[in-house]
């Protein structure tokens, strides 16, 4: 088969001057034969399943990345929550079992390993409460190990015992790891209406309803869909949709190949293509700057909702045809912490946490690596918590909530948190109080699928 | 498995010469060739077939790397499979 010259350079270009490339080849694995009542044995079971099924991984990935000659950035590892593998030891505290997959996720040298994790959205296990009440030390004490806790969905409503909880959770998170300007928390998502297959961290694990073993691969390419936008300057809105959706198309053709050969490869079932434009620090690579592209003066300021889901929904279209098994979180992240964009957004006042929650109704997936001040109390983060869980659990969609309470920093402070995960003007937080509200408990009945106004 | 080599740079005399020694060194090849000079920039697009290279990918890419640095270009060799993904459905 012979090309076209400029398809041909017009993939280098993409890679080599606009931050084309895969995001992350996350491996899932089930770990639901790795229970035992002595957590000593559950731990070494656990280790040894991820070490054997992952040991290839990250060779198989930097391989595809040399002969593709596209840069495929994270391989990671999701496991199947925790609470339900732990929830037969006979222990009080699940630490055990986060450093049994810190050490394994060193072992074979991935970046992150997400499914510390407990589904709540209707009420706790035994297990479910004593994987919560261990995240804080958890998160302390491992490096490469993600937390997540789902408190609520469409189906079952949300669990405000378990957002009241959550609250508190990362507030103990963040002064554990006060001394790191609360990094503990940049690994900790708290979900309405989880997915069981995102290959993103901090909020990957491996559902239920997941094979033995499976390979998801996440797409990224903001700074591609920025480039493409440079040339339609001036067309109507409908020719940016157009463009996006060509755009979203190539990038996932190559996030699909990177999948099928990935589990060829690693003799794994390929599970789903996440088509979601993720950001990163780098110059370039901000979903803020594609919407500053389609014509809003900062991102945050009147018009980035509409903005945002025309983008979000273009990217959605071009990437199912692209790829035969779409899933995941699917949506352009709007994460602060990590996009150049947001970050000067921030900075200029044009966008609060108001507006972002408000953009996370039409957007994947929350609110997103936001640092706030260190005095926020307990409640008013679960408050927000509560609201974002009910953007998701209204509009039948995804969304999370990984808010940062820095110890010691407020309003005008920055925090570094380094690499991919970038650093954060703190934001401010509304001083009125919902401790009321919060201390009422219960659960919020499922909402009614009908008459959606 | 056939590979797609660009070469993009100030021109100069020998680029192709020395692109296509390196290739037929190793017996890969070469089944098509797309070059032109833009602004005095040249761009190349080879396309090669790597089924009896006495060479594997990686060792080639890293030759062609060197031999680009030698001569004040960027020569990337990557699997076509990148370019069929991505331009034909």
């Amino acid at each position: 088969m012979l090309y076209n010259i400029n398809d041909i350079l017009e993939t280098t270009r993409m890679i080599t001057e606009n931050n084309l490339d895969v995001r992350t080849i996350t491996m899932g694995i089930s770990l639901r034969d790795c229970s035992d009542p002595d957590i000593t044995v559950c731990a070494r079971k656990i280790y040894d399943k991820i070490t054997r099924k992952a040991e290839h991984l990250v060779k198989v990935g930097e391989d595809l990345e040399a002969e593709l000659g596209v840069p495929i950035i994270h391989k990671r590892i999701s496991v199947t929550p925790i609470a339900l593998v732990g929830e037969s030891c006979r222990a009080d505290s699940y630490v055990p079992l986060a450093k049994a997959l810190d050490d394994a996720a060193k072992a074979v040298g991935v970046n992150f390993i997400g499914g510390f994790s407990a589904l709540v959205e209707k009420g706790y296990t035994n297990g479910d409460r004593i994987l919560i009440d261990s995240i804080p030390e958890a998160l302390a004490t491992t490096d490469l190990v993600c937390s997540s806790v789902a408190i609520g969905s469409t189906k079952a409503g949300i669990n405000m015992d378990a957002v009241r909880e959550m609250g508190e959770i990362v507030k103990k998170t963040a002064a554990l790891t006060a001394d790191r300007d609360a990094i503990g928390c940049a690994k900790l998502v708290v979900f309405c209406n989880p997915v069981q297959d995102n290959p993103f961290m901090a909020g990957a694990f491996h559902g239920v309803t997941e094979p033995e073993s499976v390979i998801n691969v996440g797409v990224s390419g903001p700074g591609v869909v920025k480039y493409a936008l440079e040339a339609v300057r001036g067309e109507d809105i409908g020719k940016v949709a157009e463009t996006i959706k060509k755009t979203a198309f190539k990038i996932t053709r190559v996030g699909q190949l990177v999948a099928q050969e990935a589990a060829k490869r690693l003799n794994t079932e390929f599970g789903i293509i996440d088509l979601s434009l993720a950001p990163t620090p780098a110059i370039g690579d901000s979903v803020a700057h594609i919407l500053e592209e389609i014509g809003l003066e900062s991102c945050g300021g009147p018009g980035t909702t509409a903005a945002l889901a025309m983008l979000n929904d273009a990217v959605k279209k071009g990437g199912l045809m692209a790829s035969s098994y779409v899933g995941g979180l699917s949506g352009a992240f709007i994460p602060v912490s990590e996009d150049a964009g947001m970050i000067a957004a921030v900075e200029k006042g044009s966008l609060c946490l108001e507006k972002l929650e408000a953009m996370t109704c039409v957007c994947s997936v929350g609110l997103d690596m936001i640092a706030i001040p260190g005095d926020t109390t307990a409640a008013t983060i679960s408050a927000i918590i509560a609201d974002e869980a009910a953007v998701g659990m209204i509009n039948n969609k995804t969304t999370a909530v990984r808010l940062i309470p820095v110890p010691g920093k407020g309003v005008g402070d920055k925090v570094e948190f380094g690499g991919l995960l970038g650093y954060a003007p703190i934001m401010s937080v509304s001083k009125f109080r919902p401790d009321v509200f919060i201390n009422r408990g219960g659960r919020i009945p499922a909402p009614v699928r009908s008459l959606t106004n | 498995m056939r590979i797609v080599m660009t070469i993009v740079g100030l021109d100069k005399v020998g680029i192709i010469a020395r692109a296509s020694a390196l290739l037929s060194e190793n017996q890969v090849n070469i089944l098509n060739i797309n070059q032109n000079i833009t602004d005095e920039f040249f761009n190349m697009v080879l396309i090669g077939d790597m089924a009896k290279a006495t060479i594997s990918l990686e060792d080639l890419k890293a030759k062609a790397t060197k031999l680009g640095e030698e001569l004040g270009l960027e020569i990337r060799v990557q699997s076509e499979q990148i370019f069929t993904a991505m331009h034909r459905i």
